[in-house]
């Protein structure tokens, strides 16, 4: 019973975050709320019994929504005294969050040690003598190895790709050169001066 | 797993290590190598292509049902290689002025490693996997030309349209999985035969949306025109063959492999994407003064006709749209070589068609070459680019299908007025004044030379052994 209330909670705040977080106007709020749509996602993953998919998606996802919300800040041009002032009116709806999560955690573990959740029929029967982590290692590399060393493949092509199109010759650009750097002795790039009072700086 | 099923994906194997080792050589060598990595890298392409001949097919899907080597698959493979040997070939010398990279012919080999995924694929994850890394590889071909905005622009347009139908993709794989059961394209099929199939159909539709959009077809063609303009020449040549045919092969496969239940539902749906980009592909030509975006809309057009032959369903219907995969490459491949040919004496590439005018006194064996292309292309009957033609329709009319192919062949008709108005240009215009100095190797204009023989009459010597091909091919799916 508990696991079908905790479902339900976790699915409706989870649907909601995800809609407020395209409703929002403001680009902050949306950031939290998207937080808060990952923590219930985790939620759920966690009723399902898959608690290392839970775990990656608070580390991965919620450690990605930082530095989203750093871009965010940086190209959407937004004030930061206005950001800052407005800490005091934005305090509530923080804490209000925060609230929620915390509540969810604690009722997400409570459950969590009352047993997976029987929503239908599982398509394949979950073996619980090992870990969550041993039987995703395991199916990653007997089933579906062919498709995890293309997928290697894809991140190799990607990473190519970037550098590819951002890696190119032109103008203007002072590249690293660690050899000249570190060649540089301190009488080339330093000057001491015993400068009289009352009289210009010679440069 | 075995070393059974190492043995049959032999040529992919190959495409990964040749590429690993030529990016490897690329990283620490540079550019200065990058003619000799291209020719390694079509030499690798051949090598794959020889173990692909050797014909090899497993019984059932491998790899825990992940893949499939079946004829059918190895067909479009046949096609796939060849096609990114020729657009390695023709590569080098069209970034001559800008300099030519090493990334570039490691990204193609692992573009067709993408494209050998995708028609291999027995799972909805593999199809996937196979397509990203094609398209992956071609957003970053189509703006590899940096300081080129119109590339650029293709490429952005490109990427951004193909997450969308990536992402379109997703959500229906996602909804036939929850409704099914299964990713696997048998598991699939026994799923369609259980109750609740609405929920299904409406994965059923979000898949072949996106998959609409990979091989452009009418409502989901778009960016064709602009992607196809803004790539690069080579490129652009390369998009219009092989991933249209790894894409189709694709089609052809989830909807007779996974979505084979449902047979009346998609034919449906394929059937009106198949008349509305003949229509489509026949009128947006009409007004296109870029010979680029002219072969865009004629490759829409064609995508079309092949749809034609897959709403059919049938055996005759599948063997046709192989064939016609075949010759749609060769023509497209031949008229990306003669637009190639097309830069004038300072190298800048020539794409207006009006500049074409008198091109018949200048270079007349070009001028043919082109004009076989077009005649082709519209199907015009002595010439073989009618005999798939030919094939697609009779297979729709075999299964009853006479309105779509009414429709094809007033597409048809309509769609022979662009091609010809590109040879009355070249044919009986004044001279535009634009002078066209031979370029190119010996090798290029031999390609050409042999893909326009091909297209011509030809191609009919050799329709023996490809309907057999094709035959045993489409037999290896139904």
């Amino acid at each position: 019973m508990m696991q079908i209330i905790a479902f339900y909670l976790f699915a409706t705040i989870l649907i909601a975050s995800g809609a407020l977080t395209i409703l929002a106007r403001n680009p902050v709020h949306s950031v939290l709320w998207l937080i808060l749509a990952f923590f219930n996602a985790a939620g759920l993953m966690l009723l399902l019994g898959a608690e290392f998919i839970a775990m990656l998606l608070v580390i991965v996802y919620v450690g990605a929504v930082a530095v989203l919300f750093l871009f965010v800040v940086m190209m959407l041009d937004i004030d930061f005294a206005a950001l800052r002032s407005g800490f005091v009116r934005y305090l509530p709806f923080g804490a209000l969050l925060a609230v929620v999560l915390a509540a969810e955690m604690l009722f997400a573990l409570g459950s969590w040690r009352a047993g997976g959740v029987q929503l239908a029929g599982r398509i394949a029967p979950v073996h619980s003598a090992s870990s969550n982590i041993q039987q995703v290692g395991e199916l990653l590399y007997s089933r579906y190895i062919f498709l995890f060393e293309a997928a290697g493949i894809i991140l190799l092509v990607a990473m190519i790709g970037a550098i590819v199109l951002t890696n190119r010759p032109r103008g203007g650009v002072r590249r690293q050169n660690v050899a000249a750097q570190n060649a540089r002795r301190p009488k080339d790039a330093v000057r001491l001066v015993n400068q009289p009072i009352g009289q210009g700086v010679e440069l | 797993m075995n070393s059974a099923e190492i043995l049959l994906i032999l040529p992919e194997l190959t495409l990964t290590i040749g590429g690993l080792i030529l990016l490897m050589v690329a990283a620490f060598a540079g550019d200065r190598v990058a003619e000799l990595t291209n020719a390694f890298a079509a030499m690798v392409l051949a090598l794959a292509l020889g173990l692909l001949l050797q014909g090899h097919v497993a019984a059932g899907p491998i790899f825990s049902g992940s893949i499939r080597i079946d004829a059918f698959a190895n067909f479009a493979k046949i096609l796939i290689y060849g096609a990114a040997i020729i657009s390695l070939l023709l590569a080098p010398r069209f970034f001559a002025r800008e300099g030519y990279r090493s990334e570039y012919p490691i990204l193609i080999l692992f573009a067709a490693l993408g494209m050998s995924i995708m028609v291999s694929a027995h799972d909805l994850m593999t199809l996937y996997v196979g397509l990203e890394l094609n398209s992956l590889a071609a957003y970053v071909l189509a703006s590899m030309s940096r300081n080129d905005s119109r590339a650029a622009e293709a490429g952005l347009k490109y990427f951004v349209l193909g997450a969308l139908a990536s992402g379109i993709l997703l959500f229906g794989m996602s909804l036939i999985y929850g409704f099914t059961g299964s990713t696997n394209f048998s598991g699939i099929a026994l799923g369609f035969a259980g109750a609740g199939k609405l929920g299904v159909l409406v994965g059923v539709i979000f898949v072949l949306t996106g998959l609409g959009f990979k091989v452009s077809a009418v409502p989901f063609h778009m960016w064709t025109p602009d992607v196809y303009e803004g790539a690069p020449t080579p490129v652009t040549a390369f998009f219009a063959s092989a991933p249209k045919v790894a894409s189709v092969a694709l089609l052809v496969r989830v909807c007779i492999e996974a979505f084979g239940g449902a047979m009346a539902d998609w034919q449906q749906i394929i059937a009106f994407l198949s008349m509305a980009s003949m229509l489509w592909g026949a009128f947006g030509a009409i007004g296109q003064r870029n010979i680029k975006r002219l072969l865009a809309y004629s490759s829409i057009a064609n995508v079309g006709f092949m749809l034609m032959g897959l709403a059919s369903g049938s055996a005759a219907g599948i063997a046709a749209v192989l064939s016609y995969l075949l010759v749609y490459v060769v023509m497209t491949l031949g008229s990306f070589l003669a637009v190639l040919q097309m830069r004038k004496a300072d190298g800048e590439m020539v794409e207006d068609i009006a500049a074409l005018g008198g091109l018949w006194r200048q270079r007349p064996a070009l001028a043919l070459a082109l004009a076989i292309f077009m005649f082709s292309l519209a199907g015009i009957p002595p010439l073989f680019g009618f005999w798939p033609k030919l094939l697609v329709f009779s297979a729709a009319i075999g299964v009853g299908l006479i309105p779509l192919a009414v429709v094809g062949a007033i597409a048809s008709v309509i769609g022979a007025f662009y091609y010809l108005r590109v040879i009355k240009v070249m044919l009986f215009d004044p001279p535009s004044g634009v002078e066209f100095p031979v370029s190119g190797g010996w090798m290029e204009r031999g390609v050409m030379g042999l893909a326009a023989a091909y297209v011509s009459i030809f191609g009919f010597v050799l329709v023996g052994p490809l309907a057999h091909a094709t035959h045993h091919a489409a037999s290896a799916l139904l």
